[in-house]
């Protein structure tokens, strides 16, 4: 038995070390004085400096900002409207058209959206089309986290609201909406870091002239690497950190309170 | 009973109507444009002739044809991409279930109270950007790198010529397996975790070794938690572009990144379109498949 384990330990140990290496190496170049991505050099934080006073990258991060606000929000919006539709109502097409999305390969939707806009719609490209490329997407995940949250609730807490008589706006609003409420912020965070980190659907459906942070990735890894790329990608991961970190401590709050009722 | 039909449909019109405006019309869009004469300049040829153009001759570019599905069956190169996407698509599902069958396995017989920290630890790298980690191969598989030199110095040891590993298949499937794996590893866990260790107990007392108690009792039952995993893999990789893009050379071109070109390259949108769906019909099969496969069965 001890044998298994051990064996099993040293195979799971070397896939984290696998997970991790790459990204601790980034990390680590991004302090290095150095252009090359090769020896160690000495500790610096120029790379950070020269991200700062980067004009367009600047631009970029606060048009991603932007982007990710507006398509979690309305992602979020729409995506608790279909969690509880799905859960409450038996209509056919709802649930093909909420995880069909998420479910085909994204560049099936980026290529849709681009042919869409540009065809029917006669959009313009730029931050509103991504806006709403983003959401399609988000609005699924939503809908998975909130359905999850009403699956593990007893149905009977509506019914007796509404058998002493409470009307449907005041059933949302005094219980259906509080408890639901950590799922909803969750898939708020969500949608937040798959929109912010979204690379493939913002790439059909961004337009010239507005930067975008991971084109803006995209661009300089293809052009010119340099270990200005380091910082803002350690930059990232720690943004992304921080987002994990609070949904996470929301889910389990979610389960905690599961257990409890 | 009018308020609550009411509510009804104020709760699912809002989330059907956005998505039927911009998921089920721009795939239909994309169907109809596969059946289009590209334009003269990118883009598209006027679906009917304008009343002014009298000349004659041109008038076949106008309507609809099957024009960009003849194409492709036209040229082997393009059923050869296909296959190759396959093939990628296949060999990173393989290594991903194998590098995250022992990761689910220790992460469901941990002790319950460490198997969130360990599924964190799963998850958080994959929470980075998904650019940035494939960057981080480049950094790695780079001829400058540590790494690199080390491969490049056994390889001359050993009498061989030393390699490139960047913009390679290598590369490629590197990087494809490592941008994968979390969601080999979360349902082979969601799986192998509601197994009951009795069943091992038992074929244990039944004189069966750690192999077979492995093939015969764990590996069956896993089965669902596999081919959930398999699912989620293959159909993200059939379709992906960015990773050859990045990582690859210049015969490491996938469907995605074929599609990619007509729509942002070339411009030959019905083409794009055609290629497009016919990426949709492989991925719609392979999602019957898995889906057919992964239902749970009982045991023989």
């Amino acid at each position: 038995m001890k044998r298994t384990n051990l064996t099993l330990w040293l195979a799971a140990g070397l896939v984290y070390i696998f997970l991790y290496v790459p990204l601790v190496i980034v990390v680590i170049y991004s302090f290095n004085d150095s252009r090359l991505n090769a020896e160690w050099v000495g500790f610096t934080l120029d790379w950070y400096y020269k991200l700062f006073n980067n004009q367009e990258m600047l631009l970029a991060a606060r048009n991603s900002l932007i982007i990710a606000v507006s398509a979690s929000l309305l992602a979020t919006l729409l995506g608790t409207m279909a969690g509880l539709a799905i859960h409450r109502y038996r209509i056919r097409v709802l649930p093909f058209l909420v995880f069909a999305p998420i479910a085909m390969p994204e560049i099936l939707l980026g290529v849709s959206l681009l042919l869409f806009f540009l065809q029917i719609l006669n959009l313009t490209l730029g931050l509103v089309s991504i806006i709403i490329a983003h959401t399609t997407f988000c609005v699924g995940f939503v809908a998975i986290i909130v359905r999850a949250r009403l699956q593990g609730m007893d149905d009977s807490i509506f019914e007796a609201a509404r058998d002493l008589g409470a009307t449907p706006w005041q059933t949302f609003r005094l219980i259906t909406l509080p408890l639901i409420m950590p799922a909803v912020v969750a898939g708020a965070l969500m949608s937040f870091t798959l929109s912010i980190d979204d690379f493939v659907i913002t790439f059909f459906t961004k337009g010239i002239g507005e930067p975008i942070l991971p084109i803006q990735i995209y661009t300089m890894i293809k052009i010119a690497v340099t270990p200005e790329i380091n910082a803002i990608s350690t930059l990232f991961m720690l943004l992304t950190l921080l987002l994990i970190i609070i949904a996470n401590r929301l889910d389990s709050g979610i389960l905690q309170e599961g257990k409890k009722s | 009973m009018n308020k609550f039909r009411l509510t009804r449909w104020l709760i699912s019109l809002p989330p059907i109507l956005f998505l039927l405006i911009f998921f089920a019309a721009p795939s239909l869009i994309m169907v109809i444009t596969s059946f289009r004469f590209p334009g003269e300049y990118g883009g598209l040829a006027p679906l009917v002739a304008p009343e002014t153009d009298t000349m004659a001759g041109d008038s076949s570019l106008y309507g609809l044809t099957l024009e960009a599905y003849r194409f492709f069956f036209s040229d082997i190169l393009y059923a050869e991409i296909f296959l190759k996407s396959f093939a990628v698509a296949a060999t990173s599902t393989l290594i991903c279930l194998i590098m995250a069958y022992p990761v689910a396995m220790l992460i469901a017989q941990s002790a319950k109270k460490y198997r969130n920290l360990m599924i964190l630890l799963v998850v958080l790298p994959f929470a980075s950007n998904f650019l940035i980690r494939i960057y981080a191969w480049m950094i790695i598989l780079g001829p400058e790198s540590a790494f690199s030199h080390f491969i490049n110095n056994m390889l001359q040891f050993f009498g061989f010529e030393p390699v490139m590993m960047l913009f390679s298949s290598f590369a490629v499937l590197v990087g494809t397996v490592y941008v994968h794996l979390p969601f080999m590893i979360l349902p082979l866990y969601t799986n192998l975790e509601k197994h009951d260790p009795v069943l091992l107990d038992a074929a244990q007392d039944l004189g069966a070794n750690r192999w077979q108690r492995f093939w015969r009792v764990t590996w069956p039952q896993s089965l669902p938690g596999v081919f959930s995993g398999s699912a989620l893999v293959f159909i993200p990789v059939l379709g992906m572009f960015a990773i050859p893009d990045i990582l690859g050379g210049t015969g490491d071109i996938l469907i995605g990144n074929l599609i990619k070109d007509q729509f942002l390259g070339t411009r030959d949108w019905p083409f794009g379109s055609a290629l497009s769906i016919m990426l949709m019909l492989v991925v719609l099969c392979v999602t019957g498949l898995f889906t057919l496969l992964a239902r749970p069965r009982a045991p023989k």
